[in-house]
């Protein structure tokens, strides 16, 4: 592509920084939803099946509750799921017009996701004791499968963009011979999304979990708050460390499929032979500061030999390099915290098997209420990773994000717009929640206090 | 061929969220007149309690819209977001204060609160079919040029013709609501809003059926080519469609059968697209790029299209499960007022 003028291309920049914040602080509002849109059905679920098998009216108050919470986040999600519909394009004009054929497919699906999500949220949360305990159930399996199927379906989008293929490139640029399942199924989705799906589970179980923490430490210890701890922290102490395994599939397909990212996530700058592994540290001015190095590590890690040789950033021009310190900053940050959460988990696994009890440390506690908002720093720094380790790239090596973004001239009034309309939401959906939580757990079910107090 | 089906399944998503989104955003419209808030709250209460268990599935209706342009017509779609990026952005903002206000307004804890979250649910009810009508509008005046504009942000879409499409989308919308509305409060028993939303209907028709007569004068002078499309052969047909049925329906009204004008004024809606399409073929951006020239390659259309048909073997069941639930009342809110100062904490 030809470059355009100089005082042009100056303009664009401007305004390119802009879009991408401005898209970035999109996705940043709406990826936290679509966490609890992947994990929250089925926690909800497992314990209305819970007071479906015990008949303890507990249970039951918990799943209603926890219905209302979803349909909450459900709602904030389908307004912030717009936006980036809208986004794709107000933004990407150049990106939608030439890609929208090949990936635009997957959308389709995750639109018939996202669509069967929206009727069942209905009926399951209206219909509580207007259907049939077992009917009731079942309305609620559809939104499980959907918050799975609709993610996969944006995820294998996110993978395209990274690892494009399933179409062919004209003699003039044009894209012919589109194949839109080879672009569905390319590489890079399995592992996005089982990482996104653990993901998920970590950070609506975490969050989850950390309300109910708090609650534990002001001394409210009844059967309805110990189920509200308990069983997001059995997810937790499964996914988090399981999360660790599927990080490191994560990262050995990017080192094979997307090099410069993998030196731009480890601050590589130049082409090694046994390469080191630098733990902890901070890069800027061009290198990393601080941190520990172990010598042939990321050789180890990235190819599963020491020997192996890792493509560092002087392998592709400058001007293709991502943003380094925003890629290794942010992985350090991700991995620190995942290692934590990992650990967390085996503490409460620890003494679930080998003492059949609850942590009796208060400090347990307080690190669950951390978990939450920690789990999110990670989920974000996770996906800087990804999206900021594909810059320049909008489609990796075949089309920059200038030449994708809108020659719109109101970009900075949308990005000021938009930064004060997600602040409202923001505290929209927090009072909301803290409304919710206000009444007392008896009122789900019409019990009288203490009624919903004992478990088995 | 296969341009010509995507194009009428991205017509019959647009239909769809111009009756059941539109009636949505006409609900807000009939809040926002309603009135203070003492005469106000049981009119407000009967839309809080329809509005409630649909209005998400009804909203999806717009994504439908927009991936299937995206992915079918995505030659047409940058040049279109580029262009008219303002009224688009602004339904965008629109649709979160609706959702977000619509959300809360039930948990609004003093009257002043509640206030203010009508005042944005109903002001966002309005806004958003507005500037989404202005950037139909603008696509059918032929004001999208194919390389797409983004250095006339307002006056591709501010000219005669797109303010009168988006007037004609909230008075449309205001009208379906009516009788959405008329029927919800027949099954709910509450014979005082059955009367006002009848009236409201009636009076909604009447404009909307004037202001449909009237526009065709403003689109003579304003875009003939679009004039001439709506004056003659399927545009015509269409446009004398949706009239009689316009006609049928608000005789319906008159004689209190709500039930079956929900589906008839829903038929007006769709008709009039209908004659759009008819009206601007073969173009997609009129004058400017065929909806040939738009379309995708035919391996992507296949796919959307079987995935659409996929998508309509699981949708139409589960859709019909909650329209049927909800026309039982087994999914209803209680009916409460809202706003007035006896307004109860939650049940």
């Amino acid at each position: 592509m030809v470059p355009p003028l100089d005082l042009l291309a100056q303009v664009d920049q401007q305004y390119l920084l802009e879009a991408r914040q401005m898209q970035a602080l999109s996705l940043g509002v709406h990826i936290p939803l679509v966490c609890f849109g992947i994990s929250f059905p089925a926690m909800v679920l497992f314990v209305e099946w819970l007071y479906n098998r015990t008949g303890n009216p507990t249970y039951k108050a918990l799943a209603k509750r926890w219905s209302k919470v979803m349909l909450i986040l459900f709602a904030i999600g389908v307004v912030t799921g717009t936006i980036l519909s809208f986004e794709l394009g107000l933004l990407w004009p150049g990106f939608m017009e030439q890609w929208g054929e090949v990936f635009g497919f997957a959308f389709a699906i995750e639109g018939l996701a996202f669509f069967t999500e929206a009727i069942f949220i209905a009926i399951y949360v209206y219909g509580w004791d207007r259907l049939s305990p077992r009917m009731h159930f079942l309305t609620g399996i559809p939104i499980a499968l959907a918050g799975i199927l609709g993610s996969a379906a944006v995820i294998a989008v996110n993978g395209w963009m990274n690892n494009p293929q399933g179409f062919d490139v004209g003699a003039n640029g044009e894209v012919t011979n589109v194949r839109p399942f080879e672009a569905l199924f390319n590489p890079n989705l399995w592992h996005e999304e089982v990482h996104m799906y653990l993901a998920g589970f970590i950070v609506a179980s975490a969050l989850v979990a950390g309300v109910y923490a708090v609650a534990w430490l002001r001394g409210r210890r009844d059967g309805y708050h110990r189920a509200g701890l308990v069983i997001p922290l059995s997810v937790l102490c499964l996914a988090a460390p399981a999360q660790i395994v599927v990080g490191d599939w994560a990262a050995r397909t990017v080192a094979e499929q997307q090099p410069t990212k993998l030196a731009a996530m480890e601050g590589l700058d130049e082409t090694t032979e046994g390469a080191g592994l630098t733990i902890g540290g901070v890069y800027f001015d061009g290198e990393v500061h601080g941190g520990v190095t172990i010598p042939d590590l990321l050789s180890l890690l990235a190819f599963h030999d020491p020997n192996a040789t890792v493509q560092g950033l002087d392998a592709v021009p400058a001007e293709d390099r991502p943003p380094v310190g925003w890629v290794r900053n942010s992985f350090q940050v991700m991995v620190g915290i995942g290692t934590l959460l990992a650990a967390l988990g085996l503490w409460f696994l620890w003494f679930r098997w080998r003492r059949r009890a609850l942590p009796k440390s208060p400090w347990f506690y307080r690190a669950v209420v951390a978990a939450g908002p920690a789990s999110l720093i990670a989920l974000i720094a996770g996906w800087i990773v990804t999206e900021v380790g594909r810059q320049p790239w909008i489609v990796y090596e075949l089309m920059r994000v200038e030449d994708a973004v809108t020659g719109a001239e109101g970009i900075p009034v949308g990005y000021a717009t938009l930064v004060v309309v997600y602040l409202g939401l923001i505290s929209v959906a927090l009072f909301m929640l803290r409304r919710l939580a206000r009444n007392r757990p008896e009122t789900e079910i019409e019990a009288g206090p203490g009624e919903i107090q004992v478990l088995p | 061929m296969l341009p010509e089906l995507a194009l009428a399944v991205l017509l019959l998503a647009l239909a769809a969220y111009a009756v059941l989104g539109g009636a949505d955003f006409g609900a807000g419209f009939w809040d926002l007149t309603a009135g203070g808030a003492e005469p106000g709250a049981r009119l407000r209460g009967l839309v809080h309690r329809s509005m409630g268990p649909v209005w998400e599935a009804n909203h999806v209706w717009l994504i439908a819209v927009l991936v299937i342009m995206w992915t079918c017509f995505p030659h047409a779609f940058g040049p279109l977001m580029e262009t008219l990026y303002v009224p688009l952005f602004l339904a965008a903002v629109g649709i979160i204060l609706r959702g977000a206000a619509f959300a809360l307004r039930g948990q609004a804890a003093t009257i002043s609160e509640a206030r203010l979250l009508g005042a944005t649910f109903a002001l966002s009810s309005v806004m958003t079919p507005f500037f989404l009508g202005c950037a139909i509008g603008a696509v059918a005046s032929g004001q999208v040029p194919v390389e797409g504009d983004p250095n006339e942000p307002f006056s591709s879409w501010t000219g005669a013709t797109s303010i009168w499409i988006g007037v004609m989308a909230v008075a449309t919308g205001a009208y379906v609501a009516a009788v959405f509305l008329a029927a919800d409060s027949v099954r709910a028993g509450l014979p005082d809003l059955t009367a006002a939303f009848k009236r409201r209907a009636l009076g909604a028709g009447v404009v909307a059926g004037a202001l449909a007569i009237g526009g065709l004068f403003v689109i003579r002078s304003d875009a003939r080519e679009l004039y001439d499309g709506l004056t003659s052969g399927g545009g015509l047909a269409m446009v004398i469609v949706s009239a009689l049925v316009g006609v049928v329906t608000l005789g319906l009204i008159w004689s209190n059968r709500f039930e079956i004008a929900r589906y008839t004024s829903g038929i007006a809606v769709g008709a009039i697209l209908a004659g759009w399409a008819f009206a601007q073929r073969p173009d997609f951006l009129p004058g400017e790029l065929s909806f040939q020239d738009a379309a995708a390659g035919n391996p992507t259309l296949i796919a959307t299209l079987v995935a659409l048909v996929l998508a309509l073997l699981v949708i139409v069941p589960s859709i019909a499960l909650l329209f049927r639930l909800t026309l039982q009342g087994r999914l209803s809110e209680r009916f409460q007022p809202i706003g007035t100062s006896d307004e109860g904490g939650e049940p």
